[in-house]
């Protein structure tokens, strides 16, 4: 590969963490790009579905086709900063808007319950039928104050989920 | 589970899950499933952070393709009184050794193709005769080939002799593994085939050592390979087998699954460690980013190729252990030898994608957890 970081100047560095809100420090970034030319194999300036497919470890993930959603035709900025939820710098806010945004699929800012539903589906697949699925979402929806016509927003995960010690953190290797 | 078929190469998807070792023991820990607990609630459902921060890791870092990446010497050359020397150096390699080494091997191939074309057409009748000149022969031309990059080998352990029912195994990091060992003893050895002039090579010399070919993409090849492996394996005159379990080319700093076709044969298992020194060149063949060419080029160019081969103590399949199990103990067993890093890892995701069987372990722990948590009060 030669010597990735050379590719990289010192303003693009900057430019990405900018991008980013400093979720990663300067170092990270620079792995970050080794890793990401690592992955865009043909050189095109983004990775494709296919070279994050490549990568066992993410292809056996339950979530890897919603996340390719996200992730596919990223150039590096935009890599980085769809990382960024995963630094340890990242506030419960960022986490829970990440979150977000892996459930409202059509990005219009409002999660239905079929979007609850189709998340479901991946995390449990067939072990689940599809009637006891509804079952368990309408239970625990309704025991939360919503039903089942309810649509979620942002600051409904936020009630949700902010209390529940949210742990979501990757390290960077640095080497 | 695979008595039936008489064992495969390759395993097919389904045996690979039966018997594979439990993958969640290799993962860190820590992303091993969560194991939560008490009556499930609506933050409990809509929390997928567990599953993105593992898929997240992936993304980061991930064992599988650190097996493949190419970790060249570190460069030493950085500063003002090195650089001469490193350039004096270059100098040296390229326009002194390089075409003395290139002459060297043109000697060889002209000595070795000299008896050995004289030999095959001539000693028709007299097998014996001509399969001990041939692989002595081919000895040679391994040995020219190995001073061709000026080849420094410590071999450790005693020298393996030529019995039946014993297959040599050992891990792969590049063509020159058979080489290397092609020139301390005559093995037949099973390999892809290639296309191009290695492919010649491939079907005319090493066809007198007894190779045998298959084709990763083949599916029926697999159970013709495993047969004429089972045939060769039994014959008294042949070379004794050298398997490279792996299936595929590793970076030295890491092993990955062996396939368990070599483990089934009902033969005794000799096991040989190749550990190279990285001090000069990285002897990795990545054939994603060079041809086996422009490998050879890089080896003949540079100072010398550093390696220690070990013959190890052999194995036997014991009396309550599976083919799998048996192949992971011998890659323990080499891998602690040669200082490798084991990873859970079929060599062969560098082709085609993991099995479902995988998600869908996920997939069951996780429906399992919830149904149970919504029995709680």
């Amino acid at each position: 590969m030669g010597n990735t970081s050379s590719m990289l100047t010192q303003y693009d560095i900057e430019e990405v963490q900018q991008h980013c809100n400093n979720a990663f420090s300067q170092q990270e970034i620079v792995s970050l790009y080794e890793r990401f030319c690592q992955l865009d194999r043909n050189g095109g300036g983004f990775v494709s579905g296919e070279e994050f497919l490549s990568v066992p470890e993410f292809a056996v993930n339950p979530l890897s086709q919603r996340l390719l959603r996200m992730l596919d035709g990223l150039n590096f900025k935009e890599f980085v900063a769809f990382l960024s939820a995963f630094s340890p710098r990242a506030t419960v806010q960022q986490k829970i808007e990440f979150i977000f945004k892996v459930y409202d699929s059509d990005g219009n800012g409002k999660v239905t319950v079929n979007d609850m539903l189709d998340v479901l589906h991946d995390l449990t697949g067939q072990f689940i039928s599809e009637q006891q699925r509804e079952q368990v979402l309408t239970k625990v929806l309704e025991e939360a104050g919503y039903n089942k016509e309810s649509l979620l927003v942002m600051s409904d995960f936020v009630k949700i989920l902010g209390s529940s010690g949210l742990k979501m953190e990757v390290e960077v290797p640095v080497d | 589970m695979s008595s039936g078929k008489g064992g495969e190469l390759i395993p097919s998807s389904s045996e690979l899950d039966l018997d594979r070792p439990n993958i969640e023991d290799y993962l860190p820990s820590g992303s091993s499933i969560h194991k939560p607990v008490g009556k499930l609630r609506l933050c409990n459902l809509l929390d997928i952070s567990p599953t993105l921060t593992e898929a997240a890791g992936a993304i980061v870092d991930d064992s599988f393709t650190r097996c493949f990446k190419s970790n060249p010497p570190e460069p030493w050359n950085w500063n003002v009184y090195l650089f001469p020397l490193w350039w004096c150096g270059v100098v040296i390699r390229y326009l002194i050794l390089f075409p003395v080494r290139v002459i060297v091997l043109t000697v060889g191939w002209i000595i070795f193709l000299s008896c050995f074309i004289p030999v095959h057409l001539l000693l028709k009748g007299h097998d014996k005769l001509q399969k001990n000149m041939e692989r002595a022969l081919v000895e040679l031309i391994c040995s020219f080939f190995v001073a061709s990059w000026t080849g420094v080998i410590n071999y450790h352990g005693p020298r393996p002799s030529m019995r039946p029912k014993q297959v040599f195994v050992a891990n792969h990091t590049s063509m020159i593994d058979f080489i290397i060992l092609e020139q301390m003893s005559s093995f037949a050895v099973i390999m892809q085939k290639h296309p191009g002039w290695v492919g010649l090579l491939q079907s005319t010399i090493l066809e007198s050592v007894g190779c045998i070919w298959f084709n990763r993409s083949e599916a029926k090849d697999r159970e013709t390979v495993t047969k004429k492996l089972r045939e060769h394996s039994q014959g008294v005159d042949n070379n004794p087998l050298l398997i490279f379990p792996e299936g595929t080319c590793v970076n030295n700093q890491y092993s990955v699954m062996f396939k368990k076709g070599a483990f089934e044969l009902g033969c005794t298992i000799c096991p040989i460690a190749i550990k190279y020194n990285k001090i000069f060149v990285d002897a990795f063949w990545n054939s994603r980013k060079q041809s086996f060419t422009m490998h050879l080029l890089q080896l003949m160019t540079s100072w010398a190729v550093v390696c220690d081969v070990w013959y190890l103590e052999p194995q036997n399949l014991r009396p309550d252990e599976t083919p799998i199990e048996f192949a992971e103990r011998v890659r323990d067993i080499i891998s602690v030898r040669a200082g490798l890093k084991k990873v859970p890892w079929d060599g062969y995701l560098k082709y085609s994608r993991p099995s479902p069987k995988h998600r869908e372990r996920k997939q069951q722990s996780f429906a399992e957890s919830v149904l149970r948590r919504l029995e709680e009060k």
